[in-house]
């Protein structure tokens, strides 16, 4: 049950007549519960909030400026920079729209290889974001847990691409590197390990009391208030609706594969959580599946020396660990982008914060920050 | 009710076209398109004038369409800026591009925030980096991402920093 | 001279002086140590190894550690209350300190026996409220201040339960004096409190307090609220409220906060040692901890293992759990320990009166 001010206070009549003082209070931006630079201006009564307006841009880099002065291959590891627990998602948007305007044929054996890093990079983006949030929480040990697992990941990703958070290892066409039997295999062992230790999380974090009288009940953003605010990813979908962008507007070739969609109707913080913890199943489920499929073959398609796209404007979406990420880009014909237009997940999912927690408390509005799942650069570019 | 494509087409050519008034002198391209998902990325595409654009977003907000984002174009040469207003529904596959254009020294666009809260902060970025005015919006200083004392504008295309 | 060195009062005062400067060195040994106790044991739980560095098993680390405490400078930020912000520190580690020259360690090892020990601990300890919340109060941050106001709200939520149990047992000790209380737990593990107000094997007949595993835990759960240890570190919440009430406070002084902290749990781990595990008695009876100096050495000993092992199971839960909100805390408190230590009260008033009727 959220305790707002009105629950609290039932029956106090008088307590409400008192003249109340409020005072701001500044959360960040340097902040161990800030997530990266974000600053929340609060103005508080006692521990209740009545407003939380966010502040951001403090990690303001212009990465869309950066788009149109450089080539498009020369964009490319800034696509990992945006947000960097989905490097490999935001690469393949930008490698997708350009392939998607200048018509460039992806290789089969090239698409399974991106469709299963994704998804290694879903687990381990949750890994980060439900670590961190537990650690909010006041739950010191889970993350460490979380980075264990997360390194087995990082390995793989090591192996590939020789870089362990910034990958840019897409490229126009395909990847640059192709997968060899270690990495399949490391893959292939993976998924039941990770299965082992969903199940520890289960049991020793989801079903803890503490835990849910935490999350239960609090910071409830129903699917309205995605709606108008434009959040999606797990926040859309603990709100009870069962929007994703792999199934929505299918790209690469994620129509192939059979995985479910979690989702759960309360909208509190508990179902972001639910959501992102089936979210990891059901990636190993299609990890699983890529790895039974996957052919033989090139990994890189035929790709024009200089890369000049045909003028007009094309979109590309994906599912990143946020939620959807979309890209923009307005061509003229010439070697850079005109105008590249990035489409972040975490913007649209903060912009509810400050409607959905007045009246809160602040540890419940803490909490239900932790729930968004935010990586700040990812608000600011 | 779900909205499908030939509906909305038939709404939007409805609400643009009483404001279309006499032929241009030029033929312009059609304003509401249909178009390829595959080649583009969006199903429908639609040119409205700039104080159509909150009617749209009222009938898009009417079919339960979400706000995805607001993009600025700065067209230099054509003298002109140009906002695109994305828009997604979670249970339909439809993605609807609405654009319009404004002349680029007074460029003014109506706020669609009173529809779609979310457009708030879309709407301060476009702002920030174009110089591009929302009439009614009920915050557009201190910039949104840019540092708070910056009065410039840094994607026009005549930008120096 | 000699006859007035060798005197009673001379004697009492010089045995109090020696003991109280052991007490400090122990209490300074102790935070410095079980610092590095926590972090070892952080480190164990999250699968990493701790402290290595500094050290064969990082046994210097704590050296270290103070070494670079002390060289820090103590900033007094403007504007906040110079006595108080000052005073805060030393009002926390004070109290601790002559708490623990009550607490029996051995049959012949302690402070000062006072008859009513029980009542002199939990009243000094109330006094730890009073110094954290003049600490962020006098701080002039928003932070600490909300901190000082929890840490007052949860205290005192805490306290009630606590000294409900405290009475209970005291209730079944039938006395204040420490020493008193471990000397009637005498001869074997089952004659501890823990046992014995189950069922009483010497006098073979139904304990004081049938309920007495509950009473226990009660008083563990309130121990750790009154030391402001995780799950119930709602006062310095680290993710909340960056340090809470000790945000302002840098080099010694906070190390001072962090000394009485430990202090405090030191403190309570070897209450809950004396009311309820028998203190510096042995599990087995035969075991002769209060003959010679031998015998109080090994029941100084004793009482080191049960309350070290009590202090690790304060750790451990630390870096279990998380934290609860404030509300969840207090509800805890007032809904459910204050109404449960309020039937073991009566049940045990209940049965010792209806024991002495029924001896008459």
């Amino acid at each position: 049950m959220t305790a707002t001010k009105e629950v609290i206070y039932a029956g106090g009549g008088s307590l409400s007549a008192l003249p109340q003082e409020t005072f701001i209070l500044n959360v960040g931006p340097q902040h161990p519960a800030a997530h990266g630079v974000l600053r929340i201006l609060m103005e508080m009564d006692g521990e209740w909030i009545t407003s939380a307006e966010p502040i951001v841009g403090y990690i303001h880099r212009m990465h869309e400026k950066m788009g149109e002065n450089r080539t498009y291959a020369k964009f490319l590891p800034n696509t990992s920079r945006i947000d960097y627990l989905a490097a490999m998602h935001y690469t393949h948007a930008f490698v997708g729209v350009v392939e998607r305007a200048a018509k460039i044929e992806v290789p089969l054996r090239a698409e399974y290889i991106r469709v299963i890093v994704a998804e290694l990079q879903r687990i381990s983006s949750h890994l980060v974001g439900w670590g961190a949030w537990i650690m909010d929480l006041g739950g010191l040990t889970p993350i460490l847990y979380a980075f264990d697992d997360r390194e087995k990941i990082l390995d793989l990703f090591e192996h590939i691409c020789g870089a362990r958070l910034t990958y840019c290892y897409h490229r126009f066409g395909g990847v640059c590197n192709d997968v060899d039997d270690f990495f399949l295999q490391g893959t292939r062992d993976f998924v039941p390990y990770m299965r082992k230790r969903l199940k520890m999380y289960r049991d020793l974090v989801t079903d803890n009391i503490i835990v849910r009288k935490r999350l239960e009940g609090i910071g409830i953003m129903d699917a309205e208030m995605c709606r108008r605010y434009g959040a999606t990813g797990p926040v859309l979908r603990g709100a009870g609706v069962p929007y994703d962008v792999r199934r929505a507007e299918p790209y690469s070739i994620y129509a192939q594969f059979d995985f479910e969609i979690p989702h759960y109707p309360q909208g509190d913080s508990m179902a972001r959580y639910l959501v992102r913890m089936d979210e990891m199943e059901q990636s190993l489920r299609i990890i699983e599946q890529a790895l039974d499929q996957i052919p033989a073959g090139p990994v890189m398609g035929k790709v024009p020396r200089v890369l000049r796209l045909p003028a007009g404007d094309y979109c590309y979406a994906v599912e990143a660990g946020r939620g959807r990420f979309m890209i923009r880009l307005v061509s003229d014909g010439k070697d850079t982008a005109y105008r590249l237009k990035l489409r972040t997940p975490c913007l649209s999912n903060l912009s509810p914060f400050a409607e959905a927690c007045r009246g809160m408390i602040l540890p419940d509005a803490l909490a239900m920050l932790g729930s968004l799942d935010l990586v700040i650069p990812d608000i600011d570019r | 009710m779900k909205p499908s494509l030939e509906q909305l087409t038939q709404e939007f050519t409805q609400l643009i076209g009483p404001a279309a008034g006499p032929a241009p002198a030029a033929p312009a391209p059609s304003a509401v398109q249909v178009v390829d998902f595959a080649a583009r990325g969006v199903n429908l595409d639609v040119t409205v004038a700039p104080d159509q654009v909150v009617a749209a977003a009222q009938l898009l907000d009417r079919h339960g369409f979400s706000l995805d984002t607001i993009t600025g174009v700065d067209w230099l040469a054509q003298g002109q800026m140009e906002v695109v207003y994305d828009y997604m529904h979670f249970t339909v596959n439809l993605r609807i591009a609405v654009r319009t254009r404004v002349p680029r020294d007074q460029a003014a666009v109506p706020t669609i925030s009173t529809v779609f809260p979310g457009a708030n902060w879309h709407e301060r970025e476009t702002h920030d980096f174009f110089g591009i005015f929302f009439t009614g919006h009920p915050k557009m200083s201190p910039p949104f991402l840019l540092p708070e004392d910056a009065d410039f504008h840094p994607l026009k295309k005549d930008y120096k920093p | 001279m000699i006859d007035f060195l060798m005197s009673e009062p001379v004697l009492v005062v010089l045995r109090l002086v020696i003991y109280l400067v052991a007490i400090m060195a122990f209490v300074g040994l102790n935070a410095a140590y079980l610092v590095l106790a926590e972090r070892k044991g952080a480190g164990w739980f999250q699968r990493r190894p701790g402290p290595v560095e500094v050290g064969p098993w990082g046994l210097l680390q704590p050296i270290a550690d103070g070494l670079k405490l002390i060289a820090k400078q103590t900033i007094v930020p403007p504007g906040t209350d110079g006595l108080l912000f000052r005073m805060a520190p030393a009002l926390v580690l004070a109290p601790a300190l002559m708490c623990l020259v009550t607490i029996p360690y051995g049959d012949t090892i302690f402070g000062r026996n006072i008859n009513v020990g029980l009542l002199m601990v939990f009243s000094f300890g109330s006094i730890n409220v009073f110094a954290i919340m003049l600490g962020g109060w006098a701080s002039r941050n928003k932070f600490a201040v909300i901190s000082a106001a929890r840490i007052v709200s949860q205290n005192v939520a805490y306290e009630i339960p606590m000294l409900l149990v405290v009475i209970t047992m005291m209730m079944v000790t039938g006395t204040l004096d420490l020493q008193q209380i471990v000397g009637q737990q005498a001869g074997g593990f089952w004659q501890w409190n823990i046992f014995r107000s189950i069922w009483d094997i010497k006098a073979g007949a139904l304990g004081g307090n049938p309920l007495v595993w509950v009473t226990f835990l009660i008083f563990f759960i309130c121990m750790l609220a009154e030391t402001n240890r995780a799950p119930f570190d709602m006062a310095e919440a680290e993710s909340e409220l960056v340090a809470g009430a000790f945000t302002e406070y840098a080099g010694f002084s906070w190390g001072l906060f962090f000394m009485g902290e430990y202090a405090n749990i030191v403190v309570g781990c070897s209450m809950a040692t004396v009311l309820f595990l028998g203190g510096w008695q042995s599990p087995i009876g035969a075991v002769p901890v209060s003959w010679g100096v031998l015998g109080s050495l090994l029941g100084v000993g004793m009482f080191f293992a049960k309350m070290y092992a009590l202090i690790f199971i304060v750790i451990w839960i630390r870096w279990t759990f998380p934290r609860t909100q404030f509300y969840g805390l207090l509800n805890l408190s007032w809904k459910i320990l204050i109404p449960t230590s309020l039937f073991t009260l009566l049940l045990t008033g209940a049965l010792i009166t209806l024991r002495a009727i029924y001896e008459h």
